[in-house]
């Protein structure tokens, strides 16, 4: 049996309120809010994010040798964003690791590619969604990342049953390499295309899983044309599945597998799910959830996420972490860029956020070390992998002075569980929210950029905060 | 290991030390001969008489000769030195043991920085190309880590301490006001540097070292020489450097409310000079006070306090100019600033004052007459950090 093993969504901690966008620009600016990467994350550290539990749950038998980046927004070009996330993970070297890189319906062609593979695969989203001030696409638009682990065994929790394509060129929204803002052709033109290509698909997908519309307990149709996607879930006259983009907005190229991994969150065993993404042209893929999920639900659910978002954003913040509008710097020297051969020798510990321990005084070092500080034993290290590790706050300052994309740096000197102690930058809180003894998980962060170059390494993010968990 | 030391076998017979100051008008090469000079006039010593140099700077210049180029020297060995904010005390450490060595009769050391020439406020390291993984913080906000882990350790009200910080400023600033030489000379008190904004943990500017250019030099001789230039040489009695192995970043024992690499530098330096009471013992001390908290652990950490009643001995005024151990009298980094190839040098040129009686009358301490006086430097943040305590004397012992 083939089909999905795992799944994650990652949802970032902040919103931004559409009535902050109406406050500035002069108008009420919708119900509801957004959901926004944090300065220090991009769309690579947000399929991270979501690819970490989601190969947590696949299992340490579920290695994949393919490894599948689809975003319409990657820090990079010309280098493969896919290679950061697969050190992240810390991948075996033999698995592949591609981008699917610039359109939107990349993120449905990487799962599709996935399911009619034959080896282990993970599909991994990220996706930061900006536009125009006061546009449709800043407003309607929500960051986030996506993964799916997919192979075959008993694993699965949700079957592949089959899925067909629509494919016609229109031109629907477009984007230049480099700006801000997606144009968009009249919407009605979109629509008409999106209706038609996705009966096709609809139709063509059923026969090819065998299955008939009754059979179906919940339709997932996602695309970036939100007049189009509301046609298509009428016209489909199956119940409709989760709606995440009405919490947190549309995210591009993650949709397709945030959607899918939200569903499964509160599937059944026996659900029949179509996934339905309306993407220059229509891509339709039909999954039967096994009796597995039962036992093998996601860790890492997608609506506490959403429900745990800090709406406090202000949207002056907002504008200057998308570099929309650029506020002056500190006025502090810039960092430099990246030695690109000290990350190269340092990939487990930059990327992986793996130490080293002492074989004879168990003593953790955090950098990894080849001489160790009880002791002093040289080339007796262990590696010992850190990034699921979870640490406590032993003291704290905010530094005001120090160069940030977002001042003030919050810094800590945090223990982990187990052993080991590092000072490290805390992100996603308010200097107020943290406190000797604050629990602390690590995540994956960009911290800077200089000379085009994203420097990637692991800060730590407060669990349980004064006011418990919803606002670290 | 043994730390012989070279107690009363090299003394400093010369000292120059320009004003500490934004010197806008001079660059490098001006500030090193004007300390040079001063120096040189003060020894009664011609420059090129003198047999090799010692020179500090952490990232003014590099080599030899960026000193041997500004004062001409001819066919000198001159060398560059770098150890963080010791680097000044280090250029003279290293002098000290070249003529102690016997390898030669006189040696400069010889400190200097031009620090605002950056463009930038504080003092800005220059990036070694690295894996992008280090730490990005100030110094500022690493030693501000040290005020709450005291607080909690000892039991301090976290108000309490903020005020008995502020006293450390004040004092030094008090000083300092009475110093021509100092780049801040104006008295400061608590409640004015208590009502200043934090800028990282509860620091504000106020406990932080003032940023300034500055040179300052020392010309040291065999002990037995001493007297053919001054009639007041003072005689190194201990000399003792510390480079921390950053284990206090790894280990979770580390507590924030120490640096272990003072208290060794301190009890080397003590051995080294038979001090068995430095309370008692020492005239003064010059320490490195980069920030408030870190003045208030060095008085425990070079045990001029009991561990934990640092805070208690600083409101007693036990640290003033008048007090039993006069800590930076001449105003300390505090009210000099920073510039770091200079500073060691000129913490030993204000032992050079007070010792032989030449300290201005309205900056005099109080127990001269003990005749010994240590300076410290620190480089590095806590957990990682280098470290140097000198002790020199005015009589030979």
């Amino acid at each position: 049996m083939r089909g999905i093993i795992s799944a994650a969504g990652y949802v970032p901690h902040w919103r931004l309120q559409r009535s902050a966008i109406g406050a500035f620009h002069g108008g009420r600016g919708g119900p509801g809010a957004r959901a926004v990467a944090s300065y220090d994350e991009d769309s690579t550290t947000l399929a991270v994010e979501a690819a970490r539990p989601a190969l947590a749950d696949a299992g340490p038998g579920a290695v994949p040798e393919v490894l599948w980046f689809a975003s319409s927004s990657p820090t990079y070009l010309e280098k493969t964003n896919a290679t950061v996330v697969h050190a992240a993970l810390r991948l075996p070297r033999s698995t592949a690791a591609y981008d699917a890189a610039g359109a939107v319906r990349s993120g449905v062609g990487a799962l599709r590619a996935a399911l009619d593979s034959t080896v282990t695969t993970v599909v991994v989203t990220g996706e930061l969604r900006v536009g125009m001030p006061n546009g449709g696409d800043e407003s309607a638009g929500g960051d986030a990342g996506a993964a799916l682990v997919v192979g075959d065994g008993d694993g699965v929790i949700a079957e592949y049953l089959g899925a067909a394509s629509a494919t016609r060129e229109f031109l629907d929204r477009w984007r230049s390499p480099g700006e801000l803002r997606t144009k968009q052709w009249e919407e009605k033109f979109g629509e008409n295309n999106y209706v038609a290509l996705s009966g096709q698909a609809w139709t063509d997908a059923l026969s090819s899983a065998g299955v008939i519309a009754a059979d179906v307990t919940a339709a997932i149709v996602v695309g970036p044309h939100s007049r189009a996607v509301g046609a298509v879930r009428k016209k489909l006259s199956v119940p409709s599945g989760v709606d995440i983009a009405k919490q947190i907005g549309s995210s591009g190229a993650v949709e397709a597998a945030l959607h899918l991994a939200a569903q499964l969150d509160v599937a059944s065993p026996g659900d029949v799910l179509a996934l339905v993404a309306l993407s220059d042209g229509a891509d339709v893929v039909l999954f039967r959830v096994t009796d597995a999920i039962v036992d093998r639900r996601p860790s890492r659910p997608v609506q506490p996420q959403i429900a745990a978002g800090d709406d406090s954003l202000p949207y002056s913040k907002y504008l200057a972490w998308r570099a929309v509008m650029a506020p002056e710097p500190p006025r502090r020297p810039e960092p430099a860029r990246v030695s690109a051969s000290a990350a190269g020798r340092s990939v487990e510990w930059k990327y992986g956020f793996v130490g080293s321990r002492d074989r004879s005084s168990g003593a953790v070092h955090l950098p990894p070390a080849r001489v160790s500080f009880v002791g002093g034993a040289v080339d007796d290290m262990e590696p010992i992998p850190m990034s699921e590790v979870l640490g406590t706050v032993v003291t704290l300052t905010v530094d005001r002075l120090a160069y940030s994309p977002s001042p003030p740096v919050i810094f800590a000197v945090v223990d982990f569980d187990g052993g080991g102690r590092l000072p490290l930058e805390l992100t996603d809180a308010r200097p107020e929210q943290v406190r000797v003894g604050s629990r602390v998980e690590m995540t994956f962060r960009r911290l800077n950029t200089a000379d085009g170059i994203a420097n990637y390494f692991w800060k730590g993010r407060v669990i349980d905060g004064p006011d418990e968990g919803n606002h670290p | 290991m043994s730390s012989h030391g070279i107690r009363d076998r090299v003394a400093i017979i010369g000292m120059g030390c320009t004003p500490f100051r934004e010197h806008w008008d001079k660059g490098t090469d001006d500030l090193l001969i004007d300390a040079a000079t001063e120096c040189c006039e003060s020894a009664g010593i011609a420059r090129n008489d003198i047999d090799a140099f010692w020179f500090g700077t952490a990232q003014s210049a590099m080599s030899g000769i960026a000193l041997a180029a500004p004062l001409k020297l001819v066919n000198k060995p001159v060398t560059r030195v770098e150890n963080y904010c010791a680097t000044g005390s280090e250029a003279l450490r290293n002098a000290c043991y070249a003529v102690a060595s016997g390898a030669y009769d006189s040696a400069m050391a010889i400190g200097v920085e031009k620090v605002k020439d950056s463009g930038y406020q504080g003092l800005n390291g220059f990036p070694i190309p690295n894996d992008g993984t280090n730490r990005t913080l100030t110094a500022a906000a690493m030693f501000s880590l040290v005020a709450p882990a005291y607080a909690e350790r000892y039991g301090v009200e976290p108000d309490h301490l903020r005020r008995v910080l502020a006293r450390i400023a004040s004092k030094n600033h008090h000083n300092g006001a009475r110093n021509p030489r100092a780049l801040f000379r104006r008295e400061m008190d608590v409640d004015a540097i208590c009502a200043m904004p934090s800028v990282a943990g509860q620091l504000s500017v106020m406990d932080c070292a003032g940023v300034a250019d500055g040179s300052a030099a020392a010309i040291v001789v065999r002990a037995e020489d001493a007297h053919r230039y001054t009639d007041k040489p003072l005689f190194v009695k201990a000399l003792s450097f510390v480079a921390g192995n950053g284990s206090g970043l790894l280990d979770p024992d580390y507590n924030y409310t120490t640096f272990p690499e003072c208290v060794e530098a301190g009890r080397d330096a003590y051995a080294q000079a038979g001090i068995t009471d430095p309370r008692s013992q020492l005239a003064m001390a010059e320490v490195h006070d980069c920030f408030t908290p870190t003045e208030l652990v060095l008085m425990e950490d070079l045990g001029l306090s009991a561990r934990g009643e640092a805070w208690r001995d600083i409101e007693a005024g036990v640290f003033d100019l008048g007090g039993e151990v006069a800590v930076n009298p001449d105003g300390g980094l505090k009210s000099f600033g920073h510039p770091v190839g200079a500073s060691g040098l000129r913490m030993m040129f204000e032992c050079w004052l007070q010792l032989r009686g030449e300290a201005p009358e309205d900056r005099r301490i109080a127990h001269a007459d003990r005749g010994l006086a240590l300076t410290h430097n620190l480089g590095g943040y806590p957990g990682e950090m280098v470290s140097f305590v000198g002790i020199v004397g005015n009589e030979h012992g």
